[in-house]
């Protein structure tokens, strides 16, 4: 990618953090819905509340990132502003990638302060930083790619929304949020595993000191690897409105 | 002089419509050339291919001197675009949007500051450029579209239906400001329904019609193409609601519509129309009042040439 094509979509990502990051349903699906079950999930069972931690800041992952590809792409695609982003000399992937790094920005700050809460509320400080933070940058353009996938194909905020809450739920109760992964029947044991949240999960719950059903090192090619599989069919679902 | 735009053969097909049917032109360094057509016609399609928004089926087309498929981000930089939809940050302040478009456009950013202060003061903005753009009007909307395809001192403008939805006023600004442009020497692409609008912009002008180009040429030979029916305008003392009707059937042959109380016929021998009309003005115990001859306007080129109504092209995008 051109020296200028790099700027262009740090630009782009810059404007869409000044422009959408307080956006209603960026907050509402993005920071209110994870931490709402986060706090369900506490006041239920305070006690076995640590367990948790790992599905939870995962699921924030996942929320924040799709929420906000929702905000940033279908805001543009209904205003005609996103043709306007096209009509400057910025590859159409040069945008879709400043969107992508748009909600994985806004991703790691709403995870970073669950997280950093999570750890300092419950005193989880054997937490491996290096682990954590292999897992979580490469899932944060797993879910906004995915999310960025979800998005094109619809015109409206929220028709992107309620598209994206058929793999979210689906990922909640299958990729191992609330319970593992190795307590699903067989047949939803080879979905989970289809399912990029686990890896995530999995990840997480390793960089925390827990047991894991996976290497770490494969939850991570697994994730980094899934990024460009993801971000693929999103260039050419978007290519294709416009051609 | 080189050329600015050069298409040949470009065709676009969307599923079964052929909204662009083998259309070839040129537009020379520095003119005006417009596109001027119902809606429909694929003059936006056109716009969007050669600004690299859709992909041609066939032919192709340079602008510049680059290819609009292999090259077109290199293009990309030397032209600007201003779309039919203002589309310019509703949460961003006017100078926010500018200085925006100056860093996708690789403005260097010691000059971005004052050329977009510079480029406000030009389009009349300078004093709300720190309102956000949702509170702007919707000329103001417009203005700032215009400026934000200036950010990078294009040499080629596209220009698409610059002055829709815009009132009489923003509408005489903003051709004021794209006269100014053509005297600086940018070449501009322009697409309008509008005659009267293409008739005072444009050097040249291309009639589309159904995705074909019908006539290019410069407005006063497009005029010449319609000089053969001369038309006569006739003003009566009393006022005569079915005159145009009655003289419609009295001269058979010939085209009779009323325009603003006036009765205009197209064609025929010029002695022999009077005639009939003297004879219908003493038969309703009435005088002419006024009697001219009308120099072929584009209106009658695009009537004769495309053999649409400019009614039709009004009524189709709203009109004014």
């Amino acid at each position: 990618m051109r020296y200028e094509s790099l700027w262009s979509i740090y630009y782009i990502t810059l404007k869409d953090m000044k422009t959408y990051y307080l956006k209603p349903p960026a907050i509402s699906w993005g920071i209110v819905f994870p931490v709402a079950w986060i706090l369900a999930f506490y006041l239920r069972n305070p006690r076995n509340f640590e367990e948790l931690v790992p599905g939870l800041i995962a699921m924030t992952v996942l929320f924040s990132t799709t929420a906000m590809e929702a905000v940033v792409i279908n805001f543009e695609l209904r205003l005609g502003s996103l043709e306007r982003l096209l009509l400057a000399p910025v590859s159409l992937p040069g945008v879709l990638f400043g969107k992508i790094l748009g909600g994985a920005i806004f991703g790691l700050i709403i995870t970073a302060v669950v997280t950093l809460g999570a750890v300092l509320a419950l005193g989880l400080f054997s937490v491996n930083i290096i682990y954590l933070l292999l897992i979580l940058l490469p899932s944060l353009l797993v879910f906004s790619a995915l999310g960025a996938l979800i998005c094109v194909s619809v015109r409206e905020v929220f028709e992107a929304q309620t598209l994206a809450n058929l793999p979210r739920f689906l990922m909640m109760f299958l990729c191992g949020v609330f319970m593992p992964i190795s307590t699903l029947p067989p047949v939803l044991k080879q979905i989970a595993y289809v399912l990029p949240l686990t890896y995530t999960v999995d990840g997480i719950k390793q960089s925390f000191g827990g047991a894991g059903d996976i290497a770490i090192p494969i939850d991570i090619v697994v994730l980094i690897a899934l990024i460009p599989i993801l971000i693929l069919p999103a260039t050419r679902l978007l290519a294709r409105r416009f051609t | 002089m080189s050329k600015a735009i050069e298409v040949s053969g470009l065709t676009k097909i969307y599923d079964e419509l052929v909204a662009v049917d083998n259309i070839s032109f040129e537009v020379e360094a520095g003119e005006v050339f417009g596109f001027l057509g119902p809606n429909g016609a694929g003059k936006t399609t056109t716009i969007r291919i050669l600004t690299g928004l859709s992909k041609p089926t066939t032919g192709n087309a340079r602008v510049l001197g680059y290819d609009i498929v292999t090259d077109i981000v290199k293009a990309k930089r030397a032209f600007g675009v201003v779309p039919e939809l203002s589309n310019m940050y509703d949460e961003l302040t006017g100078l926010e949007n500018l200085l925006f478009m100056e860093q996708l456009y690789g403005v260097p950013p010691y000059e971005r500051q004052t050329r977009a202060e510079e480029l406000l003061r030009t389009f009349g903005l300078y004093e709300r450029k720190d309102s956000r753009f949702a509170s702007y009007s919707r000329g103001m909307k417009r203005a700032l579209t215009v400026a934000a395809a200036l950010v990078h001192k294009p040499s080629l403008l596209f220009l698409d239906e610059p002055t829709v939805g815009l009132d009489v006023v923003a509408a005489r600004s903003l051709r004021a400001i794209l006269k100014r442009f053509r005297e600086s020497g940018i070449t501009i692409f322009l697409t309008t329904h509008y005659l009267e609008e293409a008739d005072v912009l444009c050097d040249r002008i291309g009639l589309l019609v159904k995705g074909k180009i019908v006539a290019v040429n410069t407005p006063a030979k497009l005029k010449t193409m319609a000089e053969e029916k001369p038309a006569l305008e006739i003003s009566f003392k009393m006022s005569l609601p079915r005159a145009a009707e009655e003289l419609g059937q009295r001269l058979i042959d010939l085209a009779v519509v009323e325009v603003d109380d006036k009765i205009r016929i197209y064609g025929g021998d010029t002695d022999a129309v009077l005639e009939t009309v003297l004879a219908y003005a003493r038969e309703n115990r009435t005088q002419i009042s006024a009697v001219s001859s009308l120099k072929p306007s584009l209106e009658d080129a695009f009537v004769k040439l495309t053999g649409l109504t400019p009614l039709l092209m009004a009524t189709e995008k709203g009109g004014r």
